[in-house]
């Protein structure tokens, strides 16, 4: 065994996170870990990176004990690691966040920025990723900036690689190009621990699989052998039969009565990366933006709520003609906008849960500036109750929550300000199949009460099987509508691929 | 509504911050009270008591700055300014006239144009996006050259009991300056921990696109940090005039920033934003002010001692990262 991990015991103020977990992986082989939100998937790898100290345990790498005490001996000794909130430094250069740390010297000391950027182009290439590399990392999508963090780990010579969620951001096409750098990673011998919540991607990449749940190792198994069903039981504690008669996909496109239209846009376009957009919104209806990364789904979700102002083009709400100067305005006119970039854009890392969840709806939450302390109480654990959210209690800082919880929190933050337009970006990124179903039912109860949501999704499947309606979006263009029922994968792809020649684009922002 | 639920808990981590200040504030006293003549007299207890209300008065602006993450260089110039502004009201002809309403404006006005400059840096961080530190460098010269323009450079002397009150008035016998610290940073806390300000101005430290987004007035949070923590130095710069009777524009509030940044980040404040731990930022001055006068009790140089605040930065920063880690 490369590695091997047994009774590994952590707790965190008392709370147990892991309770006599293990793992053991082979060389060159591509081992999946799944497990609910919270189960202590990432807890686990952190233990093995040195990013937390063991309480109690034995772990031995490449045939010895191992004492890693900090990320950076455990890169040493042979592990890199994409953690699930990325480490990158967004206002740094693509080459300085590639080869941070690493960096070719001339002279014995002085960088060589001329090798960095050569190397950098090379590591990219194999992901074929053609960027301007000296520009701010920043400035590219989260997908960009998710890959640019696994060529990273993997030019690091590892001999073993852990990725922790790295498709959670992915469309298709990318992901088919991380599977072909994993299966080349096996075939040089680097063996590859994998965290993931798509269960079906796990049987085209991985040999085996270990399930966690309640921070306990339930079973390694080999995928070969598994189902889908099983693993989700495992996960859940719960028998199979059970679990399939309550069936896998929760949303029901085309369930709505649409009422009269809510909000109409028209040739919106705010710069180089949103140059035509046209929405029709109507009550009770979920409308999916299908496209491929750098299609403008983002951007036009961001014109939407007055993030990006408009150069031309004209949105009206309710039959009113509306320019938003900002957030708090679109929040005021009934908008809400779970923005896709967790870290960067949601989270505020040291406030508690609590502090969190209430903070669109904090206007609401005052009178006199003061804040109702006893709804807010409330109102939070009315959320955390209905959405399943694994806290210790709502005071706890939300960067201590695992990702699926902090993204049901953030989910929570606009629900709780219930918009009559709610624009969801990537809503159920990082949370488990379960709670996925919940996310999904919940959303279309909402919308059965008359509210209206636009829902963005690199998941086809989400799209597909969620929206009412599909516009399609190409280059920084809406260029077509899918009306379910009857939409399938295979016709958004094609819808698609009619423009431009399947072809994502590695444009920046 | 339920009231007596509504009291934020601090976080535990915050805890053991201020236990490492407080250990340190006792091991001072312990060390003063073995060594420095006369120590333990109720003298000491007022002359330190003044000090310390003054550069905790900053501290407090200083932790709401840097809360959102920025940084004001400028408030040892806004002392100086309000400083200077005082005498030349209720010294004018205005002021001889009416002398209550003279004394009354005295205190007002200073505040005022002090306010103005916090409106200038907030300005300048919040709308134009200039770098805090840069913004405010550019009142840090110019502020105390203008309070030098306007007293000609000369130090000003006057009697004027009123007035004076602020620097030498004493309430149950504790000097007055000190009761006003404390009320000040009662209804600073009450404001951070209890209202929407206060939880936008965490926000916007924390993570300022997130609180963008959330529909957080960016702004306004940034620019009223500013504004108040310039009116709190013009109200320190008003406070050391009243204690000497004499405003001198050259020395008023010379190299408070660099108290009050020590104060705050050994009071807890975090340099990045997103803490504003207003009590530790007297615990902060009454430990930079203890050093000081540690340092000079004991005969050791101005110049030294400067060195020593220094190095206590340097020190509380260096264990913040280390925390962090
Ligand atoms: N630094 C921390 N402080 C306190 N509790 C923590 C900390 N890190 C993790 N936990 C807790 O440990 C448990 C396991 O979290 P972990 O992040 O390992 O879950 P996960 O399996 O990776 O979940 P997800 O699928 O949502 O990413 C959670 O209940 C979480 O709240
Ligand atoms: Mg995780």
């Amino acid at each position: 065994m490369l590695l091997s991990m047994t009774g590994i015991e952590k707790s965190f103020g008392g709370v147990p996170a892991l309770r006599g977990a293990g793992i053991e992986i082979a060389p060159g082989e591509v081992h999946a870990l799944i497990g609910q939100n919270g189960a202590g998937k990432s807890t686990l790898i952190k233990i093995l990176t040195g990013v937390y100290r063991r309480d109690g345990g034995e772990i031995s790498f490449a045939g010895h004990p191992s004492e890693v005490l900090s990320p950076r001996e455990a890169q040493e000794a042979g592990i890199a690691t994409i953690y699930q909130e990325l480490n990158l430094v967004p206002l740094r250069s693509v080459t300085e966040n590639v080869v941070m740390g690493y960096e070719p010297k001339a002279f014995g000391m002085l960088i060589n920025w001329r090798e960095a950027h050569r190397r950098t182009r090379e590591i990219l290439a194999r992901f074929d990723i053609d960027i301007d590399v000296t520009a701010p990392l920043g400035s590219f999508s989260t997908a960009i900036q998710q890959l640019v963090a696994i060529a990273r780990a993997v030019s690091l010579d590892a001999q073993m690689v852990i990725m922790d969620e790295p498709t959670s951001s992915l469309d298709a096409k990318e992901v088919e190009i991380l599977f072909g750098v994993i299966r080349e990673l096996k075939s040089q011998g680097v063996a590859v621990l994998y965290v993931s919540h798509f269960l079906d991607e796990l049987f085209e990449i991985c040999d085996r699989v270990t399930v966690m749940r309640d921070g306990q190792t339930i079973t390694t198994r080999q995928l070969s052998e598994t189902t889908k069903l099983d693993m989700i039981a495992d996960m859940l504690g719960r028998n199979p039969d059970e679990v399939a008669a309550e069936g896998m996909t929760e949303f029901g496109g085309a369930a709505a009565k649409r009422g009269p239209v809510r909000l109409h846009a028209e040739g919106v376009a705010t710069g180089p990366r949103l140059k035509r957009f046209d929405l029709t919104l109507h009550e009770g209806e979920i409308v999916g933006l299908g496209g491929l990364l750098g299609s403008g789904r983002t951007e036009a979700a961001r014109a939407l709520f007055g993030v990006d102002a408009t150069q031309s083009g004209s949105i009206e709400i309710e039959g009113a003609p509306i320019r938003l100067e900002g957030p708090a305005e679109a929040i005021s006119a009934g908008m809400g906008f779970l923005a896709e970039d967790r870290k960067a854009e949601g989270i505020i890392p040291d406030m508690s849960v609590r502090e969190n969840l209430t903070l669109a709806l904090l206007p609401k939450l005052a009178s006199g500036g003061q804040i109702d302390f006893g709804r807010e109480r409330e109102i939070v654990e009315r959320f955390i109750r209905t959405l399943g959210i694994k806290t210790a209690d709502m005071d706890q800082p939300i960067r201590e929550l695992s990702g699926g919880n902090q993204q049901k929190v953030l989910l929570a933050r606009w629900l709780a300000t219930e918009p009559e337009i709610l624009i969801l970006d990537e809503p159920t990124r990082g949370v488990d199949v379960g709670a996925k179903r919940e996310i999904q039912a919940f959303v279309r109860d909402y919308v059965k009460k008359g509210f209206s949501v636009v829902l963005i999704s690199s998941e086809f499947e989400e799209i597909v099987e969620g929206a009412d309606r599909i516009i399609v979006m190409h280059e920084g263009r809406s260029v077509g509508e899918l009306t379910n029922p009857g939409v399938t994968e295979n016709m958004l792809v094609s819808a698609l691929a009619q423009h431009g020649e399947g072809g994502a684009e590695w444009t920046r922002q | 509504m339920d009231q007596t639920v509504s009291i934020e808990k601090p976080p535990a981590r915050l805890g053991s911050r201020i236990h490492g200040g407080l250990l340190a504030l006792v091991l001072l006293l312990v060390f003063n009270a073995l060594v420095t003549p006369n120590f333990l007299q109720l003298q000491t207890l007022f002359v330190n008591i003044s000090q310390v209300a003054t550069i905790a008065i900053v501290a407090m602006g200083m932790t709401l700055v840097i809360a959102t993450g920025g940084i004001d260089l400028s408030v040892g110039a806004v002392m100086a300014l309000a400083g200077a502004l005082a005498p030349l009201i209720f010294l004018s002809e205005f002021g001889v006239a009416y002398p209550a309403l003279g004394v009354a404006v005295a205190f007002i006005l200073p505040l005022i144009v002090a306010g103005f400059c916090g409106l200038f840096n907030g300005a300048m961080v919040a709308v134009l996006g200039i770098q805090p530190i840069i913004a405010t460098l550019i009142l840090f010269i110019s502020g105390r050259g203008i309070a030098q323009v306007l007293t000609n450079g000369n130090l000003q002397t006057f009697s004027n009991p009123a007035f004076s009150y602020l620097g030498t008035g004493k309430i149950l016998g504790l000097p007055f300056q000190g009761w006003l610290a404390l009320a000040i940073a009662c209804v600073l806390f009450l404001t951070i921990t209890r209202t929407t300000w206060g939880r936008y101005l965490l926000a916007v430290g924390g993570n300022e696109r997130a609180a963008f987004l959330s529909g957080g007035p960016v702004r306004r949070v940034k620019i009223g940090a500013y504004v108040i923590c310039a009116v709190l130095s013009g109200l320190a710069g008003l406070i050391v005039v009243a204690i000497n009777s004499a405003s001198d524009a050259a020395r008023n509030g010379n190299l408070m920033e660099l108290d009050a940044i020590a104060a705050a980040v050994v009071g807890g404040a975090l340099l990045q934003g997103g803490r504003a731990p207003i009590f530790g930022a007297i615990l902060g001055a009454i430990i930079i002010q203890l050093v000081k006068y540690t340092l000079l009790a004991n005969g050791v140089e101005d110049e030294v001692a400067l060195i020593a605040k220094a190095l206590i930065i340097v020190a509380a920063v260096w264990i913040q990262q280390r925390r962090k880690a």
